[in-house]
């Protein structure tokens, strides 16, 4: 079974660049199964439903979802052989721009739109930095020159990686896009000791464990301190 | 290059200024030591803290070098002087049966179908430079060869520039500072020059003028739209341009094309507009997923052409009228409507109607 990571920010295009490429992988008779991570709430699955694409939904409730992804991980791909699939995709919204999702030798995609503004490529993290391919949504409504631009930030930050530009609402480009993503050759029955590409964001922290009330003297742990200066530099 | 300083980089490669800013990185105090150097000096808190990974930093910047090296080459040696178009397959596997159509610089093509006929499909094989590798099976050349890969995979690179009705300027720049971004991204050289020939040419495009100061976000939808036009005629990289409708409102739409021309672009226009569809030299007609007719405009078409462009002047003038506050007249209008029908009665004998 092949595996594909597919993260990006909040509506970026994530469920809409997927479900048109699996229109295009269905017409090539692969069988594609999708696991949607979120945080609190997501209807996305029955999308996928109503595409008639076998679904599971992980809400990581109060966790960091990208710690919830990795623990989870490796019952999710065994659920996808179990599924006889022959590509599992999962989709999970990279919520604090530094979330790092991927895993070494599986493939990468990192969706980004071109509303989210041109800086945004430098605000973006690993799930930007160490993507495969970069499918960058909505360039149907700003203009050439936007695009342009907003391409040459993303090459800028990773320039390795395959940049394109994907129409979700018309597909135009997913069919392209779908030739990429998969690879007869690649059988992933495990990611059993395999590697996230970078590590995840951290804390351990009095807050992390249920803590409520604030003041420095109920703060514990990993804890860092924003740099303020002194009121007279 | 690994031995180079930071400095002598810099001075070698403008460009990798860009890079150093968009990967946060602050080189000053560095310039006479290497890359390596400098990236060495980084603790484990700071590498932590910024989701920094020294190799693929290193790797990235040789890579972005290659690339920046040879978009700047290719301003001289990678002009596109034609497109062909070979024949694919329709929804159904029904062989196309237009046998071939190359387009070239400055020539206008109008692609018109009703929605979901495969015009996106078209424009997506366009684009893919498809080999036979898309469902419609179709084949795209440039300058008569098999495309060099890098027109799928270099962001640097696209082939065709889009243009649409429902484009908007998202940036909260003025005129100048955006087309100063966008003239940065391209790295042309003579920033000044270019900002001014796009401001003159959107300027005759579009009904009221704009200025330098102005935001991009308060040009009217004329305005932006002349604009649009403008900038990617001059500044884009694409040697393509795709145009999806462009509105009769407030823009010299026989000037927007024009100025496309002008600037060696191969034009591709999918619109249901008489106007502009007779303005290009042809159209493909697309239905069911395949090119089912490849027509040349005729000359009865192009006479058709210019009863509609003495309407448009007609409705255009009024409409200048209205903006400065005139009396609006309609005596023009009726001759014309007049001499119309006339031509459609004698059309309509001539064909035995």
């Amino acid at each position: 079974m092949n595996l594909i990571i597919v993260s990006g920010p909040p509506s970026s295009g994530k469920t809409s660049i997927i479900l048109k490429t699996i229109d295009a992988l269905k017409q090539r008779d692969i069988a594609v199964g999708v696991v949607k991570f979120d945080c609190l709430y997501t209807d996305d699955d029955l999308l996928y439903e109503k595409a008639g694409v076998p679904v599971k939904k992980g809400l990581s409730g109060s966790l960091c979802p990208d710690h919830f992804f990795a623990s989870n991980i490796e019952e999710v791909v065994k659920w996808g052989n179990r599924m006889e699939l022959d590509m599992l995709i999962t989709e999970s919204a990279g919520l604090c721009n530094r979330c790092s999702p991927y895993i070494k030798d599986v493939k990468g995609i990192c969706v980004i739109d071109n509303l989210s503004g041109i800086n945004t490529p430098r605000k973006v993290g690993p799930m930007l930095k160490f993507a495969d391919i970069i499918v960058i949504t909505k360039g149907d409504i700003v203009s050439q020159a936007e695009r342009e631009v907003f391409a040459s930030r993303v090459n800028s930050v990773n320039p390795e990686a395959i940049t394109m530009h994907v129409n979700g609402l018309t597909g135009q480009g997913a069919y392209e896009l779908s030739t990429l993503m998969y690879d007869e050759g690649q059988e992933i029955d495990t990611v059993q000791g395999m590697e996230l590409r970078f590590s995840m964001p951290a804390a351990m922290c009095s807050y992390c464990l249920g803590e409520t009330r604030i003041g420095e003297v109920y703060q514990m742990g990993n804890v860092k301190k924003m740099e303020l200066g002194d009121e007279n530099e | 290059m690994n031995r180079l300083t930071i400095g002598q980089l810099k001075g070698k490669y403008p460009f990798i200024v860009d890079y150093f800013e968009q990967n946060k990185l602050d080189t000053t105090g560095y310039e006479d030591r290497t890359f390596q150097e400098y990236i060495d000096d980084f603790n484990q808190e700071y590498l932590e803290d910024w989701a920094i990974d020294r190799e693929k930093l290193v790797g990235d910047l040789w890579e972005y070098i290659e690339q920046m090296k040879q978009f700047l080459d290719l301003d001289d040696e990678g002009s596109v002087d034609s497109l062909t178009i070979l024949p694919g397959y329709d929804k159904d596997g029904n062989a196309e049966t237009f046998g071939g159509i190359t387009i070239r610089t400055s020539e206008i093509i109008s692609i018109v179908g009703p929605t979901g006929s495969g015009k996106s499909r078209l424009l997506a094989d366009i684009e893919w430079t498809a080999q036979g590798d898309t469902p419609t099976g179709r084949k795209i050349l440039i300058n008569g060869e098999v495309p060099d890969s890098r027109w799928r995979f270099s962001s640097n690179n696209s082939l065709v520039a889009q243009l649409s009705q429902n484009m908007n300027f998202i940036m909260d720049l003025t005129v100048e500072e955006f087309l100063e971004l966008h003239a940065k991204s391209r790295m042309v050289e003579d920033m000044e020059s270019i900002i001014e020939k796009i401001i003159y040419a959107a300027n005759r495009l579009a009904g009221e003028k704009f200025h330098l100061e102005t935001p991009v976000t308060s040009l009217s939808g004329g305005q932006s739209r002349a604009l649009m036009i403008a900038d990617t005629a001059i500044l884009s990289s694409s040697p393509i341009v795709l145009i999806d409708e462009i509105e009769n409102a407030g823009i010299d739409r026989k000037k927007a094309l024009e100025i496309l021309v002008a600037e060696d672009k191969i034009v591709l226009m999918a619109t249901h507009d008489p106007m502009l569809a007779l303005m290009a030299d042809k159209r493909i007609v697309i239905g069911n997923g395949g090119v089912v007719n490849i027509m040349e405009t005729s000359e009865d078409e192009k006479d058709i052409l210019l009863d509609l462009e003495k309407i448009d002047a007609i409705i255009q003038g009024l409409r200048d009228d209205l903006r400065s506050g005139n009396t609006l007249q309609f005596n023009d209008i009726g001759e014309v409507m007049g001499k119309c029908m006339m031509d459609a009665q004698e059309f309509l004998k001539a064909e035995n109607w």
